[in-house]
């Protein structure tokens, strides 16, 4: 029974990294209607700024609120550049865009700052949390995170009339632009925020799975697992969604023989395949109407 | 948020594509097979396995071309197909001894009946978690293909060398240009199977089911069944394809059929041009070549022009080669009346 309490606590521990993720996902999901193959990128590149900014001697918190403002931006400014022009084109050939921007950050990342693997520091320190050995003190302060950012984007989204306008944007396009929103920049936005949260994300998981130009390959599956378990249209479910798979996976990698590290994923997807089977919106999602 | 649900008039993921716009005209075909039968008899050897690999991959972006231009379905678990065919061949070649090439149908066969029976649970989900449960396939192959209990036949991590055949009849030809010839029938034989299948009834079922699968249901087309079978027959034709790769690349291990082969084989569907059965050719040579342009371009920044080329192809030509194509017939139109 420890084992298993131990497992859970793990899976949660690890399910925060997942749930920040799975949020960056779900916000780009509400503002342009697809996944967004490049997000865990931009994010591994936002935080090498921070990184690079800590590296000229500005303190963590500076560094933590400049790299926001420039993901903000960097993330609005791919959407101008990038995708605006892409919006007539099929779906598919937008998803071979993001095919290409994941390529093209990942080398440009590679040659600025090389694939050694480098250190990144937490605010919050690695002591163990309330004297328990599995969850240490950054892995509690991630969840606190998440669960702020949460909170942060239920009120933005339900209380501020910019939420309403991106809601309307993105769930009827034509009636918001006859009732005077910019759907356009409203796309922007999205692109700018899901930027800016994709980069705290980063700034959360560096210091456990260390900085590299890779380190979001996994994570970014495992986002994307947990967004779609839980239903791309709400954050709640996301993060919800996180930690299950947190916990699916830690459990499965202890109580299946034979599974081990390399078949965990597998497993885990498996698992979520499951349950999209019986819930085909997801755990939290709204299922949709489709008129013929 | 209300009780109410939301309805949405969606536009069809994929656009229709008109029946007749997916093939290629009479004429421009025997220019295109007479060019892929004389080529190899000008330049070397090397060239002419480029060539094959062409075809091969030409075959698997083919069958995604089926099921997402034809039925609707979006897979990224084509990597997994291709595996498998692939170890199906090289299995019943090493360890049976069989001829290679009746170990192609049999690969076929296989993996028409797990397409179609991975086809079954993808019913129900449709858009990103049709991509999801595919990711899943893609991902897992090459971890089952490790596993221990399949070692006796896979050969581990190891995986399995492949012999590659001589030509037949004495012919006086080197191997790769011989398994060229071969491939290339093959890839001809499979080609006009798919023109006619999607001329056929089940074609325009599945481009019902594409375009809209409420109405399609409603005209009394058994939604499921032929959503399964374009999996199956997808499917089939990818794993046909992964084992002429076997014998061409003589040698199969797991890490060649991993997520990446999926999403090259995507982008090849897009640069082709989604829904044109010809265009699979184009495709393919894009993502053979491209990756090898971009290397001699600039070693440390081959992934990032890479992806400035794919922008570039994306940017001009958002419908893929199709378009091109298109506008290639529309110019001579014009030349012929002027």
């Amino acid at each position: 029974m420890e084992l298993f309490t131990n497992q859970i606590l793990a899976g949660i521990a690890t399910g925060a990294i997942y749930a920040c993720m799975a949020l960056a996902v779900v916000m780009i999901y509400q503002a342009i209607d697809h996944l967004n193959f490049a997000q865990g990128e931009m994010a591994m590149f936002s935080t090498f700024i921070s990184w690079q900014l800590m590296q000229w001697g500005i303190p963590y918190w500076g560094a933590f609120v400049l790299t926001l403002a420039i993901s903000f931006a960097g993330g609005i400014a791919i959407e101008r550049l990038l995708f605006k022009p892409l919006a007539k084109a099929p779906i598919l050939t937008n998803v071979a865009g993001f095919i290409a921007l994941f390529a093209i950050i990942n080398s440009v990342a590679g040659l600025i700052w090389d694939f050694t693997i480098k250190q990144y520091p937490t605010p919050f320190g690695s002591h163990p949390f309330l004297g328990s050995q599995l969850i240490s003190t950054h892995q509690a302060g991630m969840i606190g995170v998440t669960i702020l950012l949460l909170i942060g984007l239920f009120f933005f989204f339900q209380f501020t009339r910019i939420g309403l306008a991106m809601r309307a944007a993105a769930s009827l396009p034509e009636s918001a632009r006859l009732v005077g929103i910019n759907t356009s920049w409203m796309i922007a936005l999205g692109w700018g925020m899901a930027a800016a949260i994709g980069s705290i994300a980063g700034m959360l998981i560096a210091p456990v799975v260390f900085l590299e130009p890779n380190m979001m390959g996994g994570v970014l599956i495992y986002g994307f697992a947990a967004a779609v378990l839980g239903g791309l249209t709400s954050p709640f479910g996301a993060v919800i969604g996180g930690f299950l798979v947190g916990i699916f996976e830690n459990l499965a990698g202890t109580y299946i023989p034979g599974v081990g590290n390399e078949l965990k994923l597998p497993i885990a997807l498996a698992l979520i395949i499951t349950v999209l089977v019986v819930k085909p919106a997801g755990l939290f999602g709204r299922p949709i109407v489709k008129r013929v | 948020m209300s009780a109410i649900q939301e309805v949405v008039t969606e536009a069809p993921t994929v656009e229709a594509v008109p029946k007749r716009a997916m093939t290629l005209g009479a004429g421009s075909s025997l220019v295109m097979l007479a060019l892929l039968i004389l080529v190899p008899l000008f330049v070397k050897n090397f060239i002419i396995f480029q060539l094959t690999m062409l075809l091969i991959y030409g075959l698997a972006v083919l069958a995604l071309n089926i099921l997402t231009g034809g039925s609707g379905q979006f897979s990224l678990g084509q990597s997994a197909f291709y595996g498998v065919g692939a170890y199906t061949s090289a299995i019943l070649m090493e360890h049976a001894g069989m001829n290679y090439a009746l170990t192609l149908p049999i690969a076929g066969v296989i993996c028409f009946a797990f397409g179609f029976l991975f086809g079954q649970p993808a019913l129900r989900l449709s858009g990103v978690y049709l991509a999801l449960a595919t990711f899943a396939l893609a991902t897992a192959m090459p971890q089952l293909l490790k596993l221990g209990y399949f070692e006796p036949w896979t050969g581990g991590v190891q995986g399995l060398v492949v012999t590659k055949p001589d030509a037949p009849f004495g012919l006086p030809m080197s191997q790769d240009m011989w398994l060229y010839y071969f491939t290339l029938a093959v890839t001809i034989a499979i080609y006009i199977f798919s023109v006619n299948l999607l001329k056929s009834r089940s074609g325009r079922a599945f481009m019902a089911i594409r375009d809209n699968e409420i109405a399609a249901s409603a005209m009394g087309v058994d939604v499921a069944l032929y959503k399964t079978l374009a999996f199956g027959v997808s499917a089939g034709i990818t794993g046909v394809a992964g084992g002429l790769g076997a014998i061409a690349v003589q040698f199969v291990a797991p890490d060649s059929y991993t997520i990446t082969l999926a999403i090259s084989l995507f982008l090849g569907m897009v640069v082709g041009g989604v829904g044109w059965l010809p265009g699979s050719i184009v495709g393919s040579a894009f993502i053979i070549f491209v990756p090898n342009i971009a290397e001699g371009i600039s070693k440390g920044l081959s992934g990032a022009v890479f992806g400035v080329l794919l922008f570039l192809v994306i940017f001009l030509v958002p419908h893929g080669a199709r378009q091109v194509a298109i506008v290639a017939q529309q110019m001579l139109g014009k030349l012929k009346k002027g």
